[in-house]
């Protein structure tokens, strides 16, 4: 019924939801920065947001069928997303590869990130309300 | 909510790190504890931590998987006066590294605080989205 109302908002949501994931990611790696042999990982906000979207909206990630007889293949993106390990800038002795720079950067840059897309969903409140009360 | 296993993942951070602290402490002030309870020289211990999954989530925190004492020799300081020295007039002594100790203690202190300031971002990150369309 509010189709471009909901839409905006399902964006969103998908967006924050996404922000929350890598902002956990982040913590663990910040989190265990002085483990010997722990690999940082992380994950592309914006492959994920893409890919998320896709699925939510349809047919986006799924497998190309070019012939009649090939399966249909299963979109598993709902586990959530694929993380990745860091290429480490710098060998340490222990075989961790935190960069506590690079993490914190990253942690207080998801966090702003997050802020804002929280910030938007409050502006569209408003805008919607603007617009029922006139 | 993603949010709130980051309060696990730092707090497994800041008990993690905290334990450190509480070894290098154990360890700085032993420093010229020829014995001890057992009878033995006193001998530098250190924590070893390893990367524990927090369940059901991407989530990674860290605890301290054991304390391993250093086996390195303990350390000869010719004393003849004293009561616990070898025939040659040796004196067994701890073999706690204080420039290594001192190294450690800052680098504890320091991943404490960042899990400190990570808490403290996530903590604005819900209180915000507690606020969310007022």
């Amino acid at each position: 019924m509010m189709g471009p109302v909901d839409s905006n908002m399902n964006f969103q949501e998908v967006a924050l939801r996404l922000r929350e994931q890598r902002q956990q990611v982040l913590a663990s790696n910040i989190a265990n920065a002085d483990t010997p042999g722990y690999k940082a990982r992380d994950f592309n906000f914006n492959q994920a947001l893409a890919a998320a979207l896709g699925q939510t909206g349809g047919n986006a990630m799924n497998m190309a069928q070019t012939a009649s007889g090939h399966m249909q293949g299963i979109n598993d993106t709902s586990t959530g997303v694929a993380l990745q390990y860091r290429n480490p800038q710098q060998n340490t002795v222990n075989g961790n590869t935190v960069d506590l720079d690079t993490e914190r950067n990253q942690f207080t840059d998801n966090a702003l990130s997050y802020e804002a897309s929280l910030t938007m969903v409050t502006m569209h409140f408003k805008k919607m309300l603007a617009a029922i009360q006139g | 909510m993603s949010l709130f296993s980051i309060f696990n993942v730092a707090g497994s951070g800041m008990s993690a790190q905290s334990q450190r602290l509480n070894v290098v402490a154990s360890n700085l002030a032993n420093a010229d504890s020829a014995t001890s309870s057992t009878g033995q020289v006193y001998r530098a211990k250190q924590v070893v931590f390893s990367a524990v999954p927090v369940s059901g989530t991407d989530a990674t925190g860290v605890q301290v998987e054991q304390v391993v004492e250093d086996k390195s020799p303990p350390r000869l300081k010719y004393d003849p006066q004293n009561p616990l020295a070898d025939g040659k007039g040796y004196v067994d002594m701890p073999n706690v590294n204080v420039v290594e100790e001192m190294v450690n203690m800052i680098s504890a202190s320091r991943s404490y605080q960042t899990n400190v300031d990570m808490m403290n971002a996530a903590k604005t990150m819900l209180q915000k989205t507690l606020t969310l369309g007022q």
